[in-house]
């Protein structure tokens, strides 16, 4: 069975779903999160999602999942790349994601998380972020 | 069906060439040069062998008649027929029979035909519903497309996208523009989406709810839409209409949504001191 | 007119959940369905997929070509199972985000993103759910 790998970005971890999520798959990601913010103690978890097509209830109930068990260890999570399709469809389906937070892209959920994207922000002045950010 | 549909399928039978003929004499003036005469021909030629069928109780050959007048209709319909002229086709074989009765005096023959007449205007109804959603189709197609040619998600700032929507707002339209700014902010990599709906004379239910549903499938994907342009009557019909459109941010015109957005934006803008 | 064979898929694992999906969007993409449509139905195939899963004790499914109102061809996808059948369907139907199972969750969730919702369930004789969806 494939497990999707988590990657380390200073005190984020990042996982890039892309693939085709089994059920197990899912329940092997929550648990590998769980151990690698604990190895780590990451402060921040990224989830990209760009290469999502479907998004459905048990899969939606993973993102809120981690995103519990990571604020209980002091993590936030951040959902990136949603791609509209699946943003209408979660909609009709009546699912919120339990308030897990989201951002358009591994830029904006660096930047949400407080931490400056490697290379820089983008040129355009912004300077959105929480307080005490890099 | 009643004693009388026998004797329909022998006059039809033994009537054919002459019956058949003055058909396609009618059908022919009514398409006015739109159909050569060969592909009238054709196609009456076999209605009528499934005519006979489906009157001598064959009940594959009902249904291919069915079948046919719906491919017949659908395809005049493609044509730009009117539909009537499609259920003229079709009703011109009652008075074919009813001109082939008239000029051999056959008594026994004019009750048969009031079965008949009831089977034909029954065919020629069905050609019209066949048309009608056929002709409904060909219009969907062509609206699509016209939107999709004027669909209007325009950039107003590095990041914020504007949708002015302008007039009445039907349930197709207003989903095909909201899934097309969506894309857009994917697209562009913006944050904001100003929707302004100041040029648009009534909400009704459907409409509401797909703003709001593209609202929320904006949150989802970690962007955020203000609304602009909210009058005063139409913010009392969602009310009315018991719409909660909750933590939305809604503003008075799209100068404040755009002002909004810029100031979350982390844009600050500097009027400069005059020369 | 010649319709494409209808395609009976066996539903015995995680990985046949992952294929009923990719055969799906398939069949959605050649029924000419936008993008959103397609999703929508390959999102309700999931879930039933995954009840037949995993609360029938695995299944079927199976795809059809369907004609909806206004004769615009779509698609029709059948799930069946003979597992222990639903109890309660407006229950189960009613049942939100939060209770456990995900089986009701399931339902209505596809109900909700499909045209046409068929469900027949009687304890002890399996279950069988069928969704449809046209182009707009």
């Amino acid at each position: 069975m494939e497990r999707v790998p988590v990657l380390r970005i200073g005190g984020l971890l990042l996982v890039s779903i892309q693939v085709d999520l089994q059920d197990q798959t899912v329940l092997a990601l929550q648990e590998d999160l769980a151990e690698r913010i604990i190895a780590t103690g990451a402060h921040g978890v990224i989830i990209d999602i760009t290469a999502v097509d479907i998004v459905d209830s048990f899969i939606g109930r993973m993102f809120a999942t981690i995103a519990s068990m990571s604020r209980l260890m002091d993590a936030e999570t951040v959902v990136v790349g949603m791609r509209p399709a699946v943003a209408i469809t979660l909609v009709e389906l009546g699912l919120s994601l339990g308030g897990v937070r989201t951002a358009l892209d591994l830029e904006e959920g660096m930047r949400l998380l407080g931490t400056a994207p490697p290379g820089g922000g983008s040129g355009d002045g912004a300077a959105a972020g929480p307080a005490g950010g890099s | 069906m009643t004693d009388g549909s026998g004797d329909v399928t022998e006059l039809l039978r033994s009537w054919r060439a002459p019956v058949l003929e003055r058909w396609i004499e009618l059908v022919a003036a009514g398409v006015r040069g739109r159909m050569t005469e060969p592909e009238i021909r054709s196609e009456l030629t076999e209605l009528y062998g499934l005519v006979e069928g489906a009157l001598g109780g064959d009940r594959t050959a009902a249904g291919e008649l069915r079948a046919a007048l719906a491919e017949i209709s659908r395809g005049r319909a493609r044509q730009g027929f009117s539909p009537a002229e499609t259920a003229i086709g079709v009703f011109a074989l009652k008075q074919a029979l009813y001109e082939q009765v008239r000029a051999t005096k056959d008594r026994a023959a004019y009750s048969t035909l009031i079965d008949f007449t009831a089977f034909v205007d029954d065919l020629g109804l069905a050609t019209f519903e066949t048309y009608a959603s056929a002709r409904e189709q060909v219009i969907a197609d062509q609206a699509e497309q016209l939107l999709e040619l004027s669909t209007p998600v325009v950039k107003l700032w590095d990041g914020i996208l504007g949708v002015p929507l302008v007039g009445t707002l039907d349930s197709a339209r207003t989903q095909v523009v909201m899934e097309t700014l969506l894309q857009t902010l994917v697209d562009t990599g913006s944050r904001f989406a100003v929707i302004d709906i100041t040029g648009v004379s009534a909400v009704d239910t459907e409409v509401a709810q797909h703003l709001l549903k593209t609202v929320m499938a904006a949150r989802l994907m970690g962007t955020e839409c203000v609304i602009s342009g909210v009058r005063p009557q139409i913010a009392q019909t969602i009310v009315t209409l018991g719409i909660e459109f909750g933590d939305i941010v809604t503003k008075a015109n799209l100068a404040d949504a755009l002002a909004y957005a810029l100031r979350h934006s982390g844009i600050r803008t500097v009027r400069e001191a005059g020369p | 007119m010649t319709s494409p064979p209808d395609q009976e898929v066996p539903i015995a694992s995680g990985d046949d959940v992952v294929r009923v999906r990719q055969l799906v969007r398939a069949a959605a993409a050649a029924a000419g369905l936008s993008l959103v449509d397609q999703t929508k139905i390959v999102t309700a195939a999931s879930e039933l997929a995954r009840n037949t899963h995993v609360h029938g004790g695995g299944g079927t499914m199976r795809i059809e070509r369907a004609v909806g109102e206004r004769g615009r061809a779509g698609i029709r996808i059948v799930f069946h199972d003979d597992g222990p059948g639903i109890p309660d369907v407006e229950q189960a139907l009613s049942e939100g985000w939060s209770s456990g199972t995900g089986l009701g969750l399931g339902l209505s969730g596809a109900r909700r993103l499909s045209d046409e919702f068929r469900l027949a369930s009687e304890p002890g004789k399996g279950t069988t759910v069928a969704v449809a969806k046209w182009p707009r």
